[in-house]
């Protein structure tokens, strides 16, 4: 067994690295592909965006998502903009400074070669969403508007209001429509993959369940894409749609596909706080009202525990009265810090007892100042969907009193481990997007997400699925093989299996108790002692859920419970491996803030010398310890530095 | 806050459905009415009795999956989206009446949950603009008069959800069909395909079984994202412009 992993990085200098490789790689000629079929699952940014290019380039494709349509997946929530280094601002951007901040941002726990590539081909991006009608904000000139984001001294951030994700999935979407209508993809909706099926060692082919009729099927290709999103609903509470979920990836895992750093969780400094026991999501405040909010509490605790009691108001306490405590600590950066140091700070602030809202769990985030500078209206016509969704969540205006903003779980970082080519441990199986783990190490930048999944799918996976397409061949293998009845039956007796449990508790009321145990000891800060607590606290949970959970109905019919409490399983064993894998990184970087590892101010404390590598896990079976397989991230353009914001 | 709930229960597409009585009590002003039905069906499973099927996902009004026709109006009393509505629009004791979508082209799936593939078909029709992966040329080449984006962006925020559709007494997907076709048509680069794009998402959207515009406004009305009656008059225009010029034989 091999104990490191090769990323297949290709060699020579870093900027000249994706063109020579992209010259190297194997071709498929234009008349053979269309022997060849690829199933994408999923269709978000990184889905949509891959089906539509390779069904543009000839390739058949099977496209699924467990969505009642492709425009529904969760990319269309996001809010804030996405990056690329056009340097239109003439503000000094260039492709190395996007690939720094974002390795920098990344607390140097990413791969150079990927990152150099995602910042090279984000120009292309924009022209492409451009050419498709996205309508992206622009200057009275017509020219294209950008803003900044966080961990960035530059303007690179293209942004459609407060709804980019919405207008950039609705252009890969009207892309895809084009090959479904051309006949090139052929498009399963409410249909949730269940399982991979490996044939001699390669990936050729999934089971799906059909969501309406429960009925199990099998499809059968070349190779499968995973564009599945991510994980953070582990947390049960999180900035992700109720219906993200794991399992496609998790299901991959158990059949070979190593899962890389689990529990790099990015947790958002900017959410709309809990308000009460029923809660069932969070909502997340775009990071770009940070260019113009002003975050503090109160500077004396007095003033907060008078707040927190209704006895006085924000706009009570005079300037000196309050701690603008981002602009204080880190005066470079102020309120545009990174996520995880925002997050961390605003958690320091509330402990510290200086919190605010009637929970104590609360900074503001107050935008009086740039109402003053700019007048309302730009300042609603940067942020005025934003402001009124806040309003109508929590009753207050935004434009009159501060926002109250807590940190909220947003994005997971880790997923499945891919080698430069998006190739997971399984031939013939890739990962996309959120899915994969593959630029953003331990913290993600905003507005890189967005670039990410539609950089794999547009612009690398066509590239490098061709080759490996061309390795194989065409013959093709078919749905009859043993190997597709074989996990049918698998995936069968699972469901009957939980069918059968007949207990008492909901699948909502164990999937809390998983969020506030991954939420309190592998959340914002982590120690090894509560690492350890939870490790018992899952396992104790993983027995009540086949001891005691109830699932009501048939597995022959649109069963929403049956389709958590699948999830629900799978987040249950990825959440233990995400504790494992807190508990052996002795370190602190990004989003993984390990008490135990911080400079005397309280910042995390990096360990290069032991833990510059990305943690691989390796799946041995349902009651064994998954192995560790590292993979040593080599710098040889970013001298690794501490990362300092101040 | 106590409430009686006239719910819409029906088994699958073929079966009837009929509106069952249920009384959900301890309900929070602060929560939002999906959340109300989170609670809802946590108490029906643990009675054994079947929760409730809807369609949700994103819970902050800008997927469009969810589509609750409540008290005789898609999403609600005011016009946001039904994940967005919350409780403090309801008073203690009040009785809500919950549907799903009603209309030919949106079969009900199971209780509150309709199918709305005829949308994605509408689309699949001619609602892009035909550029290949890696054909595009610099973004800034195409320079686009911030009103016009402005305007662009507008028609470009429709989720999808089809509230037009479900206010409708026609059943008619006009506000739907009118947002994309404006939004291309105001833009340099819907101009290629202007014609034939207008032509082809009109037959489609006849043959998936929308009725015809009832000229009432109701959908502009119940629009949660507020797409405008010019989206209708724009649609009309671009479709007659077509067939008048049609270079299609
Ligand atoms: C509120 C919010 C705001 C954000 N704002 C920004 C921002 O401003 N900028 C930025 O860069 N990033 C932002 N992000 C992050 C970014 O939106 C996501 O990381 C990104 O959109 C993920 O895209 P994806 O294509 O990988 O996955 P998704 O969009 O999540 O798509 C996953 C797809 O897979 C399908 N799927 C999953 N599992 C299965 C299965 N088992 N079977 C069938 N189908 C399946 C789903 O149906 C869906 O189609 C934001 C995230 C959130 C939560
Ligand atoms: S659930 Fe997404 S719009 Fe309501």
């Amino acid at each position: 067994m091999e104990n490191v992993l090769d990323a297949k990085i290709p060699e020579g200098p870093l900027a000249e690295k994706w063109s020579k490789h992209k010259f190297g790689l194997k071709l498929v000629n234009p008349a053979n592909k269309r022997k060849y079929d690829v199933i994408v699952v999923g269709s978000g940014l990184a889905g949509a965006s891959a089906a539509a290019s390779l069904a543009e380039l000839g390739y058949n494709v099977k496209c699924f998502t467990f969505h009642d349509s492709p425009r529904r997946a969760h990319s269309i929530a996001a809010q804030g903009g996405i990056n690329a280094a056009k340097n239109y601002q003439n503000d000094g951007d260039s492709v190395y400074r996007l690939f720094y901040d974002t390795i920098k941002g990344g607390d140097f726990r990413a791969r150079e070669a990927n990152v150099y590539r995602l910042a090279e081909v984000s120009v292309n991006i924009i022209d492409q969403c451009v050419a498709q009608g996205v309508p992206f904000a622009r200057e009275y000139g017509g020219l294209l508007a950008n803003r900044s984001f966080g961990g960035a001294q530059v303007s690179r951030t293209f942004y459609a209001r407060g709804q980019t994700g919405q207008q950039l999935l609705l252009g890969a979407y009207s892309a895809l429509s084009r090959q479904i209508a051309a006949g090139k993809v052929k498009m399963y909706t409410r249909t949730e993959m269940l399982d991979t099926v490996l044939v001699d060692g390669q990936a050729r082919g999934i089971v799906t369940r059909n969501l309406v009729t429960g009925a199990i099927e099998s499809h059968a290709a070349h190779a499968v894409l995973l564009c599945t999103g991510g994980y953070g609903n582990v947390f049960f509470l999180s900035t992700n749609a109720m219906n993200c979920n794991v399992t496609a990836a998790w299901r991959a895992h158990k059949r070979g596909a190593y899962f890389a750093n689990p529990c790099f969780t990015q947790i958002h400094p900017t959410c709309i706080p809990v308000s009460g026991h029923y809660q069932s999501k969070l909502t997340l405040m775009s990071e770009s009202l940070r260019n113009d909010g002003r975050i503090w509490v109160p500077k004396t605790k007095e003033d907060a525990e008078l707040i927190r009691q209704g006895k006085k108001s924000p706009l009570d306490l005079k300037e000196d009265e309050r701690d603008y405590f981002l602009e204080r600590k880190y005066p470079s950066f102020g309120n545009l810090v990174p996520r995880d140091v925002g997050s961390r700070n605003a958690k320091y602030m509330c402990d510290e007892g200086r919190g605010v809202g009637s929970t104590g769990l609360a900074v503001y985030m107050d935008f009086s100042d740039a109402i003053k500078r700019d007048g309302e209206s730009v300042i609603s016509a940067k942020y005025g969907n934003l402001f009124e969704m806040y309003e109508t969540i929590t009753g207050e205006n935004p434009y009159k009193v501060p926002m109250r903003i807590f940190p909220a779980v947003h994005y997971t970082m880790g997923g499945l481990w891919v080698d430069y080519n998006l190739m997971t441990t399984v031939p013939g199986l890739y990962a996309l997007g959120e899915a994969n783990f593959s630029d953003h190490g331990a913290n993600r930048l905003g507005a890189s997400a967005l670039m990410q999944g539609l950089a794999d799918g547009y612009f690398v996976i066509p590239y490098t699925l061709g080759d490996y397409l061309a390795t194989i061949g065409p013959a093709k293998v078919t749905t009859d093989h043993p190997a597709f009845k074989q996990v049918e039956q698998e995936v069968s007796e699972h469901i009957s299996k939980i069918m059968a449990i007949n207990g008492t508790k909901t699948v909502d009321e164990i999937h809390r108790q998983l969020g506030l145990i991954m939420w309190d000891y592998c959340g914002m800060s982590r120690t090894a002692e509560g690492l350890e607590k939870a490790r018992m606290e899952i396992q104790k949970l993983k027995n009540l859920f086949w001891t005691d959970l109830k699932v009501l109905g048939t597995h022959t019919e649109m069963n929403q419970t049956l389709e958590k409490a699948m999830r629900l399983w799978d987040f249950l064993e990825l959440g233990a491996l995400m504790v494992e894998d807190a508990l052996t990184r002795n370190e602190s970087c990004g989003g993984h803030f390990r008490e135990e590892y911080q400079t005397p101010d309280g910042e995390a404390e990096r360990n290069d010398d032991d833990f510059a590598f990305v943690s691989a896990w390796k799946w041995e079976g349902p009651d064994k310890t998954q192995t560790l397989v590292k993979e040593n991230l080599q710098f040889e353009n970013v001298k690794l530095s501490k990362r300092s914001y101040k | 806050m106590k409430l009686t709930l006239k719910i819409w229960r029906q088994k699958s597409t073929d079966t009837e459905g009929r509106l069952v009585d249920y009384v959900v009590d301890k309900i929070s002003e602060d929560m939002s009415f999906l959340e109300m039905l989170d609670v809802l069906n946590e108490d029906l499973i643990k009675k054994g009795e079947d929760p409730v099927t809807f369609d949700h996902d994103c819970r902050e009004g800008i997927c469009g999956t969810c589509s609750l026709y409540i008290n005789g109006r898609p999403h609600g009393p005011t016009r946001i989206t039904t994940c967005q509505l919350h409780m403090r629009t309801f008073k203690d004791g009040e009785t809500i009446t919950i549907e799903p979508w009603r209309a030919k082209a949106f079969p009900v799936v199971k209780d509150l949950m309709v199918n709305r593939s005829s949308f994605d078909r509408i689309i699949q029709a001619g609602g892009y603009v035909s550029v290949n992966t890696g054909s595009a040329r610099d973004a800034n080449e195409t320079p686009i008069g911030k009103e016009i984006a402005d305007e662009a962006f507008n028609s470009a925020t429709c989720i999808a959800c089809g509230a037009c559709v479900a206010a409708c007494k026609n059943a008619s997907a006009m506000l739907f069909v009118g947002a994309k076709i404006s939004q291309l048509a105001m833009l340099p680069q819907g101009q290629p395909e202007r014609k034939r794009r207008a032509e082809a998402m009109v037959a489609q959207m006849d043959a998936e079984g929308f009725g015809a515009c009832s000229n009432t406004m109701a959908c502009v009305a119940e629009c949660p994202k507020s797409i405008s009656m010019a989206n209708i008059v724009s649609l009309n225009r671009e479709y007659i412009g077509a067939k008048l010029t049609s270079n299609q034989v």
